[in-house]
């Protein structure tokens, strides 16, 4: 839905420079920001980055992503706490629930493009909601609660503030850097060549539903890695990670920082998690609040935050 | 001897030095109280501001004021959303010092709100939520639930109801914490007392539509359809029940758990008749109506319900407790609260067991005909009074572990 | 008591007619999507916050005006209908040059807008309304007590859609309307006003949630929450029924909500999510649905 052109040596060096800072903000934050604050921010900053790397630059417009975030932190939470798992291990079968969900999914999501594609991701969210509601294992209503969080590598406690909040940014960073390689990589290429012109580019001898299928599946196991480690920094899964108000959510911070930007879904993430926390006490204005940003972004603002900002700096962030 | 009296004075001036400000020992020297419940949604009149009323006149009857002792009330809703209510306590723990939580109604979240606050060291004072769990397996040394439990409701309401003839049931449950619990409690006297279910049917919580569901109900052909849910899904499920002609076809509903205010919504036309089971109504005696008179200046109008007399009853305590135990480290605190008997005007003379269980009278309760109701609010009538120690479930029954 | 499968027929029966009942509601709230998406090529996610306010707007007729459910039946949808024309001229036309799914993205902000504002003002749980004196009561049908109302809606429903579908495939303006779906240059060119036609047709969609919104005030309490859980359900019905298509979304509306009511009786777990499952059933051997056309 966006056109951000290849990149160039100038361009890598600007969002290099913005790393750094980010890098440096995140190292800082936890001296002055309550770090369970900040450490939701990178969770939903992850989720945001995966999310976008299927609409801004597979231009594929997922309306359920909330299954992944909430099926993978329902997976991580029973490991940690009925399987016992370490914290490592029940973070990465989280997110090896999400990859194979995020195959089935994509498999009969992909038959369809543009706005049917929109409203079966959305369906079939909606139904994984539903399991989540019944199944017996993820406690319905109640959720799963009392995670532990566990000693990483059977060490660290992760029950310190600090400690957990290390494994988080490395989650995350790990995660966002993932997401850069595979962006600026040939795969990438052909993924922003299939969202300009797919047909071309099938005739140019690529497979575009493998393609699709591919940034779906990476997209949705990313999301789930940010999922799978909120579980265990919250020590709960619930509901409402699995609801179509969740996928929403996602929707909106990466469109509000800037879709098909690559620090966009962060910022709109942190900017859309700020909010709600100051604007708590109001109740149901938050989300007042964030309709009107839609409808603004949608209107007036559809570059995002960082899309503006690239645009003037005249490079792509 | 001059040196001894010199030592004698340092020591005098240096004990009242100590001394200082009546409640130094309190952390920050606020005590600060959290009350969190629902504010919007299908619990809000149950719970809802008027907990937060109850609340501080609770303050100022304790007389905080007069004693030097800086209380401050925060609240919040937490939507019934185990998540949000456990951000928003653990945000109040660890940045705004937030020393107790009272009230959270809606079972799920009052769990996770006891797991926390043990982790965290501070109190959890429960008034709104019923799952027997809360003083079950789930017990805390940090925790102690006030007001009523689904035992509670299941004995006095359940085996009033089988002893009257009701010896077949259908439920139907609100499918999270709260429900399940209720339906368990209330399937077990049942059985004990020589009944049978003939089935359970789970709807979501909260519900809207339960026509499918009482059908089901109403072809068990169970003589009582027994509704283990609260608030709004009541409501609804009564007023449901009479469109589709359940009553009328013989079969009865018992409300598992029914509020004054819940009975405000039906209206007595629709309600009368009903029978439950609580522990507190504001037509009891004179101390209990001197308070009500208060409360409802205070509260719009609308009358308390047990819930927001178990804020009142509990945040007194609290603060009766602090000021034995000289300090507001929760552990301590509820540690000091179990030691003392309780007494208050709205639940009288009462104590709180080692599972956190508050002891106190029950009261089986019907609803009036419209004719009998001679003022606002006069719905009920007291049909027995239930002690305390049948009241509730005895002490070697919870799977506590903290009772050995 | 006769018994069909081991269930009797008493609860078989009394479930395929609260199946139809809620079939209805799919029927007719896929019905204004369909004609929505047919001409405007958006999918109007604003349509649950539209059917809740056609609620609001009668319970607010009733205890603010004194008018009953009659005159709100008739009101409701004009005055709903109205906000939707100016939400379409407003906004959504802006959007016509662009990708739509951004026409998706806006309508999905404004039913956050909606639900918010009215949840902070009613709060989430229901407002009672008071179910119109006349329908009251029910019919013994022996297997099962039938609400009248209950009946009513049906009834009601399926005038109103076949009413719809009628205007829309026999009449002039339908036709007029059909072949601005597809190629609205050559219809303006021929003199017609097409922008306004899409306005129009909007409004009527919307006209169409806020009725059923109206039909579900007595039974369903009327609460901000109301559309929201609902609209993806209908989501899925389209999907089924193929977009687009008319006569596609009432029957698989109808028939829908009665394959629901089957699985309530027979398999009750799964009565939330049979028709998620349809759908990617659908979806696997005929993705333009049972009665699309593939676009």
């Amino acid at each position: 839905m966006s056109t951000a052109p290849a990149a160039s040596s100038g361009d890598l060096r600007a969002q290099r420079v913005a790393f750094v800072v980010m890098v440096a903000v995140l190292a800082v934050a936890p001296l002055v920001i309550y770090p369970v604050f900040m450490m939701k921010v990178m969770c939903f900053a992850l989720f945001a980055c995966a999310f976008n790397l299927l609409i801004g630059f597979g231009g594929l417009l997922s309306f359920g992503h909330a299954m992944f975030l909430g099926s993978a932190g329902y997976a991580s939470a029973h490991a940690a706490k009925v399987w016992g798992f370490n914290p490592e291990f029940a973070i990465l079968f989280g997110t090896a629930v999400a990859l194979v969900l995020g195959g089935v999914a994509g498999l009969l999501a992909i038959r369809r493009q543009g706005i049917y594609f929109a409203m079966i991701t959305l369906a079939l969210a909606q139904m994984i909601y539903f399991v989540a509601l019944q199944a017996k294992f993820t406690g319905g209503e109640d959720g799963i609660q009392s995670v532990p969080r566990g000693r990483l590598f059977g060490v660290i406690d992760l029950s310190q503030p600090l400690a957990m909040y290390a494994l988080v940014t490395v989650v995350f960073l790990a995660g966002f850097l993932l997401i850069w390689r595979v962006v600026h990589s040939p795969f990438g290429q052909v993924l922003k060549a299939i969202r300009e012109n797919e047909n071309r580019a099938i005739s140019l001898g690529y497979d575009a539903d493998r393609y699709k299928l591919m940034a779906f599946v990476i997209s949705g196991g990313i999301a789930g890695l940010a999922g799978a480690t909120k579980a265990i920094v919250f020590q709960l899964a619930s509901l409402t990670d699995v609801h179509w108000t969740m996928s929403g959510e996602v929707v909106l911070m990466t469109l509000l920082g800037g879709l098909g930007t690559i620090f966009g879904p962060v910022v709109g993430a942190a900017i859309i998690i700020t909010m709600q926390n100051y604007l708590a006490q109001l109740g149901a204005w938050v989300t007042v609040v964030q309709g009107v940003i839609f409808v603004i972004c949608v209107l007036a603002f559809r570059r995002g935050v960082i899309g503006e900002l690239g645009n003037r700096l005249k490079k792509p962030l | 001897m001059r040196t001894t009296f010199k030592l004698a004075a340092w020591a005098a001036a240096a004990a009242l030095a100590c001394a200082g400000p009546a409640f130094a020992q309190v952390s920050d020297g606020v005590v600060k109280i959290g009350v969190m419940n629902d504010m919007s949604g299908l619990y809000a009149d149950v719970t809802g501001p008027g907990s937060v009323v109850a609340a501080k006149m609770a303050i100022e009857d304790f007389g905080a004021a007069r004693k030097g002792m800086k209380v401050e009330v925060v609240s919040a809703d937490h939507q019934n959303k185990p998540d949000v209510g456990s951000t928003i306590a653990r945000t109040w723990y660890d940045v705004d010092k937030v020393d107790a939580i009272f009230d959270v109604p809606t079972s799920s979240v009052a769990l996770a709100i006891s797991q926390l606050t043990r982790e965290k060291g501070k109190a959890f004072i429960n008034s709104g939520a019923a799952t027997s769990d809360l003083t079950g397996k789930a017990c805390s040394p940090n925790t102690i639930h006030w007001t009523y439990d689904t035992w509670m409701l299941a004995n006095g309401t359940g085996s009033a109801i089988v002893k009257n003839g009701g010896d077949s049931w259908f439920f139907l449950t609100a499918d999270y914490a709260f429900g399940h619990a209720l339906e368990r409690d209330t399937e077990a006297v049942v059985l004990k007392n020589g009944g049978k279910v003939l089935g359970k049917v789970r709807h979501p919580f909260p519900g809207s539509d339960f026509s499918s569901f009482l059908l089901q109900a109403q072809s068990s052909k169970a003589k009582i359809i027994g509704l283990a849910n609260a608030g709004g899904d009541t409501i609804n499920s009564i007023k449901q029940a009479s469109e589709f002609g359940i009553v009328k076809g013989g079969q009865k509903l018992a409300g598992m758990l029914v509020f004054i205010s819940d009975v405000h919504g039906l209206g007595l036309n629709t309600a009368q008749g009903l029978i439950y089971t609580e522990t507190f109504y504001w037509d009891l005696n004179d101390q209990t109506r001197a308070w009500t008179k208060r409360f409802v200046a205070q509260n719009n109008n609308k009358y308390p319900t047990m819930v927001h007399a178990g804020v009142y009853s509990s945040v007194l305590h609290y603060l009766k407790a602090i000021e034995a135990a000289k300090t507001d480290d929760g552990t301590k605190v509820v540690a000091q609260m179990k030691a003392m008997p309780t007494d208050d005007p709205l639940f009288g003379k009462g104590s709180i067991r080692a599972d956190g269980r508050k002891m106190h009278n029950a009261y089986l309760v019907e609803v009036k005909k419209p004719s009998e109701s001679k003022g606002p609010y006069d719905y009920e009538k007291v049909l027995a009074t239930i002690p305390a120690e049948q009241a509730f479930r005895p002490l070697n029954q919870g799977e506590c572990p903290l009772v050995k | 008591m006769t018994e069909i499968f081991g269930v009797p027929t008493q609860a078989l029966f009394g479930q395929l007619l609260i199946g139809l009942i809620n079939g209805s509601f799919y029927a007719l709230l896929s019905l204004g999507l369909a004609v929505i998406f047919g001409l405007l090529n958006i999918i109007n996610f604003t349509h649950g916050a539209q059917y809740m306010m056609g609620a609001f707007v009668a319970y607010l007729m009733l205890n603010k005006l004194g008018l009953g459910y009659w005159w709100a039946l008739l009101l409701a949808p004009v005055v709903v209908g109205v906000t939707g024309v100016l939400i379409e001229r407003l906004m959504l036309s802006r959007l016509y040059k662009l990708d739509h799914l951004y026409g998706l993205l806006l309508t999905f902000g404004l039913a956050l807008i909606i639900q918010g504002l009215f949840r902070n003002e009613y709060g989430s749980s229901g407002q009672p309304y008071q179910m119109p004196g006349e329908l009251t009561g029910a019919q013994n049908l022996g297997f099962m007590f039938l609400p009248n109302y209950r009946g009513w809606i049906i009834g009601a429903s399926l005038l109103v859609c076949l009413a719809t579908w009628y205007v829309i495939e026999r009449t002039k303006l339908g036709s007029y309307l059909r072949a601005a779906t597809e190629n609205p240059q050559l219809v303006q060119a021929f003199g017609i006003n097409v922008p306004l036609m899409i306005t129009l047709t909007y409004g009527f969609g919307v006209a169409l949630a806020a009725f059923a919104g109206v039909m579900a005030a007595p039974i369903y309490q009327v609460s901000p929450q109301m559309g929201a859980d609902l609209i993806i359900v209908v989501f899925a019905v389209v999907v089924i029924g193929g977009m687009g298509s008319i006569m596609g979304a009432i029957l698989t509306g109808f028939g829908l909500g009665l394959i629901e009511g089957l699985t309530k009786v027979f398999y009750p777990e799964a009565s939330n999510i049979v028709i998620f499952v349809i759908m990617v059933i659908v979806l696997l051997i005929k993705p333009a649905g049972l009665f699309g056309v593939q676009k």
